[in-house]
């Protein structure tokens, strides 16, 4: 009896089968559950470093929303965020793995200085949506280069965006050290502060990239779900061959996409560079692009969603610097429960589309 | 009935592999149910059912893929659990699939030897066990040729290979048939005989049933993931297989009217296409493709059928020739351009879900494909499509949930029906259809064939490129055999026989096989 | 002359951690895994490495406390990637992001509660890191400073590379390690275990990424803990897989030349060329960049990611 206990549960196979459609009710749930599951994570880690979690949590919160500063600081912290995940939104409904939205980001943001630097003797105005432009320009054609190269030989964009990156990241370098190179910085290598006339405008206490972002996200979200290019963008993604079947140039489609996911990221740096930097600083990205990418993702590509998952990050993030000076915790907490966060998120992502099940029972004999 | 007095005839033999009361079920679709079946050593067992019966899904669990939900399995007359390959290949089960399992970057050896037990042998030594097999059964291999090299039958072979040098006695073919010519599947069925006779049992899935006959020794059919009887090859015959394929009684007949006043409407050339390798799919090819005809295409895969389809639907470029609809040449414009000028071309290609229809989207999606650009503006009007499809799910009787459900949650006879209905009601003149009833169960293949007659007696012109011989011979006026990407010979569908262009198919002139037969 | 050999003995040392990352890579890859959390998986192994060897004040110590802290890192991407099926690109990507964050988290941590407001390694290990001086080999003019005056990881590390390398390609296991890498499908139908091989070779790749990390804070930083320490040099490593055309033998030269890019601006006389630092910063990319343009021009299939990289396997897929 008991032997044959032992063999029914060796013989037990527990193996993954894939459910059947999920209501989007449940799916949510799921998804809500995994990100309590994360917080009671993240919670243990705190303990394990010797504090309360629920303090710690609340002042998390508290230090997001508590005072007019601190929720515009959090919405500062947000909107290149937000625009950059929108940006690589566009890419990834193509099904084109754009890993480069660091790198679009940073040549969005020196295009749009360069009018900073040298041309700030313009009108406001004129200044504020020449250097739009330029930052459009500027993203939009970094992002036509893996596009490029992608269309005329197939080269992976995963691996090749992700070079750009760093290769844009050495051009600021090579600005600052050189030819952008502030001349009063007394030796210390930085690009000057852009003048009065080249910082964005402010409304309600935070730059205007916040009214940008809005906008650019109900834009993506019509652009994405009801017009020609959109639908267009559906059937590439799906499948380049039918794309042509039905008359359509992939090709150009993939060009163009990548022009506007490029040009919606370049669109974040602007508006990092001249609304909250004032300068181009070599972190004028910051790794907002790879962010970026995880925010898109765990809002399922979804404009909506993607405002909420950013603004989400950004409390975090902000939060966490009163963590700092109120606990002494240091900043990269942040990361951390960032990252526990994320993990739990994704594996709960499985429990969306799959299930555990019992099985590979032996035989009766 | 049969099954039981078989079962009486066979008392106290020792079954390869017996199975009890499978059943497997995925999500809410019951693939197999309840499902019994036996073969024994020296034995060829065919498995019969038609797409979506079971087949595959009966015989992934026999290969360790899959696991069965409820039933029990005995190999060698021992009950067995199969929880993976691995399993399965201990007992001696090899599985040759339907899409082969082959690393392409690698050579025929090292796709052999991977995952056998025991450290890596020297390279000679692999080679002449190899050889040694090859031989005993035939079988022609380049040891160090990459599979990206190789031919399809070339790739069989060494899945074949593969399943042998692991000792397998108990071999499983999936549909091994549809990617070879008349001539190789021959010489397939003679390897597969030499194994029985060496003691192998031998399971062989398919739907045609005049291989069914000539190659098994008994029956096992299923139907809608029930075994509905097994049966000895030798008593039964090609109806009473249908008929328990298809639960009833069945007209194998199709019709073929009489073509109404036909007129050239297409002519094609001295055309050639390149392949992207730079080599020529087609190669210099000239026929007319006649108003109220079906021109039907034979060929092994991979002749020229595909680039033929393409070129003709402006999806590409050519190297020489012409092509000419009501005498305008339509070479050089691309596929808006053709659907622009107001030719109604209407091309069914033969991957439905990845090229016809766009998988992820709603029968609304699809119908807007090539006329989403129509409308004014930056934005699409889904009220047209909406409105077409409501009308086909009528007209046609679509099987779906609603209009938005996504296609490929559609059984293949449901989307074939919105891919041709979508095509149909854009009223071609020429209606460019591939492999347009592959997958479809038998009621749904019918609707197909009728379908396109009603469009034939329209008075349209329509290409058939089919891979069924026996349906080309009974459905098409005319047959265009291609072989590497020439044309071996036009010839009457009614005044010819299967053999006849299984010869062409190889490369054999019409004249030649005509002159001889 | 005198010039040329330090460049050559500065770019060994400069391409030593990034040999690591990109062996370890090379495994992941050949797994169908493209990892981009090697960054991550190498901070965390440059914390365990360090902290181990602060306390233990053994080299061996650390040596395996980094291996097992990246590999630790690459069982969270392993659980996530092979078992519950998760995007592997977005999953690399957090790796890296908890990775470095928590690598630098306990670093603070730490410093916060030492007594001298800094971390130092001890002497013991100290002196086992420092440069080999082996008597008569170490004097051959020449030789002697170009082959056997390394420290003990450049030695480690190309041996790492050459076993991986015979692992892979002479070796029952390497094959079926490849072909899962390749087509999970036709390894699986064979019954050579998927998710067995990808998560030992997703582990082992963790840790020998996570030695990487260990080079990077106690010999680069000079035993003295720093945040950052790797600071990219995971993100190289990614390339450098592409430079080495996915072959751990490759590696060594191609982190020797790697290495080369990253020291080449302090050793390029400024009489000859002067070229801002940024653009030597920037060529590991920008090369790297050209060689995934040159090669799927040719569409060479010689010189080509694993097929199924990037691409989880789920048996029952239908």
């Amino acid at each position: 009896m008991a032997e044959s206990a032992v063999k029914k549960a060796v013989g037990l196979h527990v193996r993954i089968a894939k459910r059947a459609e999920l209501g989007t009710k449940k799916a949510v749930l799921i998804r809500l559950a995994s990100v309590l599951a994360a917080l009671i994570a993240g919670g243990i880690f705190i303990l394990i470093i010797g504090y309360n979690p629920f303090p710690v949590y609340g002042t998390i919160v508290k230090g997001a929303f508590s005072t007019a500063m601190a929720f515009q600081a959090t919405v500062k912290i947000m909107i290149p965020l937000l625009i950059s995940a929108l940006g690589v939104t566009l890419a990834f409904k193509m099904k084109f793995w754009n890993i480069g939205a660091e790198g679009q980001i940073i040549v969005g943001a020196i295009f749009a200085s360069y009018f900073a630097l040298f041309h700030d003797d313009m009108p406001h105005v004129l200044l504020i949506i020449i250097m739009l432009a330029a930052g459009i320009i500027g993203g939009g054609l970094y992002g036509l280069i893996p596009a490029f190269f992608k269309a005329k030989f197939n080269t992976n964009e995963t691996l090749f965006t992700l070079m750009l990156n760093y290769i844009a990241l050495n051009i600021i370098v090579w600005l600052r050290d050189g030819a952008w190179a502030d001349p009063e910085s007394g030796g210390f290598p930085k690009i000057a502060r852009f003048s009065a006339n080249a910082q964005l405008d402010k409304v309600f206490g935070v730059q205007i990239g916040w009214i940008i972002g809005l906008v650019l996200t109900a834009a993506v979200f019509v652009y994405l779900r009801y017009t020609k290019h959109g639908y267009e963008i559906s059937v590439v993604s799906e499948s380049h061959a039918t794309a042509r079947y039905a008359g359509m140039d992939p090709k150009k489609i993939m060009l163009r996409t990548m022009f506007l996911s490029g040009a919606v990221c370049g669109v974040a740096g602007m508006v990092q560079a001249t609304g909250s930097d004032m300068t181009l600083a070599t972190s004028v990205a910051g790794g907002v692009g790879f962010t970026a990418i995880i925010v898109a993702w765990l809002a399922q590509l979804n404009p909506i969603v993607i405002l909420i998952v950013s603004f989400l990050f950004a409390v975090l993030e902000k939060g966490s610097s009163v963590m700092q000076s109120t606990f002494g915790i240091s900043t990269y907490c942040a990361d951390v429960l960032q990252g526990i966060i994320l993990f739990f998120v994704l594996a709960g992502e499985f429990f969306v589309r799959y299930k555990f099940v019992a099985g590979g029972k032996e035989s009766k004999s | 009935m049969e099954k039981e007095t078989y079962k009486k005839e066979n008392d106290g033999e020792v079954y390869a592999i017996e199975c009890k009361g499978i059943t497997k079920v995925f999500g809410s679709v019951v693939a197999n149910d309840n499902i019994d079946l036996s073969v024994k050593y020296g034995e060829i067992l065919a498995l019969l059912g038609e797409n979506g019966s079971g087949k595959t899904t009966l015989m992934n669990m026999l290969s360790g893929i899959y696991h069965p939900d409820s039933g029990s399995i005995s190999i060698s007359g021992k009950p067995a659990a199969i929880n993976s390959p691995s399993d399965a290949i201990a007992l001696g089960i090899g599985m040759i699939h339907q899409h082969f399992k082959l690393v392409e970057a690698f050579s025929a050896v090292d796709n052999i030897i991977a995952g056998t037990p025991g450290k890596l042998k020297k390279r000679s030594v692999i080679r002449s066990e190899i050889a040694a097999i090859s031989q005993k059964l035939g079988l022609d291999v380049d040891p160090d040729k990459k599979i990206y090299n190789m031919s399809v039958s070339e790739k069989q072979t060494v899945e074949i290979l593969k399943v042998l040098y692991r000792g397998a006695k108990i071999l499983i073919l999936d549909e091994p048939t549809a990617v070879l010519t008349p001539q190789e599947t021959e010489k397939l069925f003679d390897m597969l005989r030499r194994m029985r006779d060496d003691g192998c049992a031998i399971i062989i899935i398919t739907h045609k049933l005049n291989e069914v006959l000539a190659i098994s020794d008994r029956v096992t059919v299923l139907r809608k993931g029930q075994s509905a009887a097994t049966v000895l090859t030798a008593e039964s015959d090609e109806k009473k297989l249908t008929e328990l394929m298809v639960g009833k009684k069945v007209d194998l007949s199709i019709e073929r009217p009489e073509p109404v006043s036909p007129e050239p409407l297409l002519n094609v050339y001295h055309l050639s296409v390149d392949k992207p390798d730079g080599s020529l799919a087609l190669d210099d090819i000239t026929f007319d493709i006649y108003s109220g005809e079906i021109l039907g295409v034979a060929g092994v895969a991979g002749s020229g059928q595909k680039e033929l389809c393409e070129t003709i639907a402006g999806l590409n470029g050519i190297r020489s020739g012409a092509v000419l609809y009501k005498k305008e040449n339509i070479i050089g414009k691309s596929a808006r351009e053709i659907i622009d000028l107001g030719i109604s071309m209407s091309f069914v290609p033969e991957d439905r879900l990845g090229m016809g229809l766009v998988a992820s989207m709603g029968m609304t999606g699809n119908m807007m494909l090539k006329s989403y650009g129509k409308s004014k503006g930056p934005f699409v009007d889904k009220a047209p499509a909406k409105e077409l499809s409501e009308k086909l799910i009528k007209k046609l009787d679509i099987k779906t949930p609603s209009a938005e459900t996504p296609v490929r949650m559609l059984s293949g006879g449901n989307v074939q029906k919105v891919l041709l209905g979508r095509e149909i009601e854009s009223a071609p003149n020429l209606l460019i259809t591939a492999y347009p009833v592959r997958g479809l169960d038998i009621n749904s293949a019918y609707t197909v064939y009728d379908l396109l007659n009603e469009q034939k007696k329209k008075g349209v012109a329509v290409l058939f490129i089919g891979e069924d011989l026996d349906v080309l011979l009974e459905l098409a006026d005319k047959i265009m055999v291609l072989c590497h990407g020439k044309i071996t010979g036009i010839v009457d569908a009614r005044k010819v026989t299967k053999e006849q262009i299984g010869l062409m198919m190889t490369g054999s002139s019409a004249e030649e096989v005509l002159g001889n037969g | 002359m005198d010039m040329f050999i330090n460049f050559l003995v500065a770019a060994v040392l400069a391409g030593t951690p990034l040999l690591f990352g990109t062996v370890g890579e090379i495994i992941n890859e050949k797994a169908g895994h493209l990892n981009l959390g090697v960054e991550g998986m190498m901070a965390i192994g440059a914390c365990a490495g360090f902290m181990a060897g602060y306390r233990s004040d053994s080299l061996i110590i650390a040596v395996i406390a980094a291996f097992l802290a990246g590999a630790a890192g690459a069982l969270i991407y392993a659980l996530l990637t092979v078992t519950f099926m998760a995007d592997q690109n977005v999953t690399g990507l957090t790796l890296t992001i908890f990775g470095c964050g928590i690598s630098n988290f306990i670093g603070e941590y730490n410093i916060a509660r030492s007594e001298t407001g800094n971390l130092k390694l001890p002497e013991h290990i100290t002196s086992q890191i420092r440069n080999l001086n082996i008597p008569g080999l170490s004097d051959i003019p020449v030789v002697g400073k170009l082959l056997f005056s390394y420290n003990i990881f450049v030695y480690f590390g190309v041996v790492i590379a050459i076993i991986v390398f015979i692992y892979l390609n002479k070796t029952k296991s390497g094959l079926n390690l490849r072909t899962i890498g390749e087509n999970p499908a036709a390894a699986d139908a064979v019954g050579i275990h998927v998710a067995r091989n990808k998560y030992i070779s997703l582990l082992i790749g963790g840790g020998i990424c996570g030695i990487g990390g260990a080079y990077c804070s106690m010999i680069i930083c000079g035993g003295v803990w720093m945040s950052d320490s790797v600071n990219g040099l995971g993100w190289i490593s990614v390339a450098l897989v592409i430079f080495a055309a996915w072959s751990p033998l490759k590696a060594i030269g191609g982190s020797l030349v790697f290495g080369a890019f990253s020291v080449l601006k302090y050793y390029m006389p400024k009489s000859v060329i002067t070229l801002p630092n940024a653009f030597y910063d920037m060529l590991p990319f920008l090369i790297t960049a050209l060689i995934l343009v040159i090669t799927s021009v040719r569409k060479n299939k010689g010189r080509a990611q694993p097929a199924s990289c990037g691409i989880n396997y789920f048996r029952e897929e239908r």
